[in-house]
């Protein structure tokens, strides 16, 4: 579970990314955050793994003040979260199957368990017969989905996906929704943000709004609500 | 530390040295002129600290040569006369004889030079030691006036200058050595750096995934170890065969002159293993600080 309270985060003593940001994420939730660019999204993104502290307020996963942590712990803090970027971040060096296999080496998995886990999640997300491409020799679709098996491997509690359909066409967006309500659907949080409104409306859940640094609107039905709906 | 880390940092360590190669040998090459100027240093300051030593120890008295001709029973009635002086603690009397022996002596197998002298070049000598070394001005003075004295030898000026220029050498290395210390510490952090730079998509997913400290650092601190080590190593060599090479030179070159002084300079073999300690220890400490102000200034963890 992960909570925010109250937190406002400003740069440079000057500009306030976010604001007074309340907002409480259950377990197994499949999340939008949605807004213009500068609206606060990657704020609230980067707060959440700690990338930045926030200037006021407090952030808790599971209970524990994600800042209180301490900097040894922090790598073990983030195994609990699944990253995944709207521009992919494969090593361009290294095979679908070893991009996958990456993250688990980097936690110091055995072998014998990477060899057994890569296969799996590679057909998951449909990849199985391209475990030895190289991420160039993949579309754009293919390479976000080798993205979130890199990002599920090591079963993280919580994805967070930052536009991860932004650089890839409404069909093949789709399928990167699919994969990841599948993943939702076995139990891990899920908090996508895009500005992809389409992409919103099709998939029915909660949706949190930010203008301006401010959550201006959290619905647990989700929609797009400022558009009225035609229906 | 599990081995499949470790076995993990080392691959990468060796991959980006590879990779950055010609960086990698400038850094080599920093390391390695540094260390080399260092024990350059180090050895003329241990050579001219012995040399001052064996010196000091074998000059701390006061030589009065007589003139050839003087009488047995003068000579005897300078040493009384010395006797009396202030100062002077004993009065030991070499002949010219003996001194050539021990001359003989020293020379060893070079000895057979000596054969052919019609005459023993060497003076009779009167050996001063005194009570304090503060009084010697004042003894020298003394033992000139007497009539029959050829000349009076007193070695503790020079050691004691051979002293200030050991210090002195000691003082301005010490100052090249620390701005050669800081440039190679600066190229190391620079070849770093490329490789921090080169990896950065990595290191920053590595950190997203949940990658420790030590294992996103390991193979930069170990790459900058690895790069400090071999340049210490060369430095070893080349320390090692020219000073060998020197000595050798000098040897074969001044052996007569310098057998009797062949205590003085100190051998490969005495200092090698100090060097060897000194040469590593420095080599990876330019790595390791290479690294970590590498670390410190591109990898925002």
């Amino acid at each position: 579970m992960i909570e925010f309270n109250n937190v406002t985060k400003i740069y440079k003593k000057t500009f306030t990314a976010v604001r007074n940001i309340n907002l409480k994420i259950d377990s197994g939730e499949f999340i939008f955050i949605v807004g213009k660019s500068g609206a606060g999204k990657s704020t609230l993104i980067k707060l959440l793994l700690r990338e930045i502290s926030p200037t006021q307020g407090i952030i808790t996963y599971n209970n524990q003040d994600i800042n209180k942590i301490r900097k040894r712990r922090l790598a073990e803090y983030r195994r609990h979260i699944g990253f995944i970027f709207q521009d992919y971040r494969l090593l361009p060096k290294l095979t679908v199957y070893e991009n996958v296999a990456f993250a688990m080496e980097m936690i110091c998995c055995p072998a014998k368990i990477i060899r057994r886990e890569v296969p799996l999640v590679l057909s998951m997300v449909g990849l199985a017969d391209k475990a030895k491409y190289y991420p160039d020799e993949l579309s754009g679709g293919e390479q976000q989905r080798v993205a979130i098996a890199r990002a599920v491997i090591n079963k993280p509690e919580t994805i967070i996906a930052d536009e991860p359909t932004g650089n890839l066409d409404f069909e093949t967006s789709k399928e990167i929704m699919k994969i990841l309500t599948e993943i939702n659907r076995r139990g891990t949080t899920v908090i996508m943000a895009t500005h992809d409104r389409e992409i919103v409306s099709q998939y029915p859940s909660r949706v949190i709004e930010l203008k301006n640094g401010m959550i201006i609107r959290d619905i647990k039905a989700g929609g797009n609500e400022d558009e009225p709906k035609e229906d | 530390m599990n081995p499949k880390r470790i076995n993990y940092i080392f691959k990468q360590a060796f991959k980006s040295m590879w990779r950055n190669r010609m960086m990698g040998l400038a850094s080599i090459g920093s390391v390695t002129a540094v260390l080399i100027i260092l024990g350059f240093i180090l050895i003329l300051v241990l050579n001219i600290n012995n040399i001052a030593l064996v010196a000091r120890e074998t000059f701390d008295q006061i030589a009065v040569y007589i003139m050839d001709g003087v009488e047995e029973e003068q000579i005897e009635e300078m040493g009384r006369a010395f006797r009396q002086i202030d100062g002077v603690m004993g009065v030991a009397y070499q002949t010219k004889e003996y001194a050539l022996e021990k001359v003989k002596r020293d020379w060893g197998e070079d000895a057979f030079l000596l054969q052919d002298l019609r005459k023993n070049p060497l003076p009779n000598t009167y050996i001063v030691q005194l009570t304090d070394v503060s009084k010697a001005n004042e003894v020298i003075k003394q033992l000139e006036t007497f009539e029959g004295v050829e000349k009076v030898r007193y070695y503790q000026d020079a050691v004691n200058s051979l002293i200030k220029i050991a210090d002195f050498v000691k003082k301005i290395g010490t100052g090249i050595i620390i701005i050669l210390l800081l440039i190679s510490i600066f190229i190391i952090s620079n070849t770093i750096k490329i490789t921090v730079l080169n990896r950065q998509r990595e290191i920053e997913l590595m950190q997203y995934i949940g990658a420790t400290n030590g294992f996103v650092r390991g193979p930069f601190i170990v790459e900058g170890i690895m790069l400090g080590l071999i340049g210490s190593l060369v430095a070893i060599l080349i320390i090692m065969l020219g000073y060998n090479y020197i000595i050798d030179y000098l040897a074969g070159r001044y052996l007569a002159l310098l057998s009797g002084m062949s205590g003085y300079l100190v051998g490969v073999k005495m200092v090698i293993n100090d060097l060897i300690i000194i040469f590593m220890t420095i080599g990876m400490g330019i790595g390791i600080l290479g690294s970590l102000v590498s670390l410190k200034k591109f990898l925002s963890v």
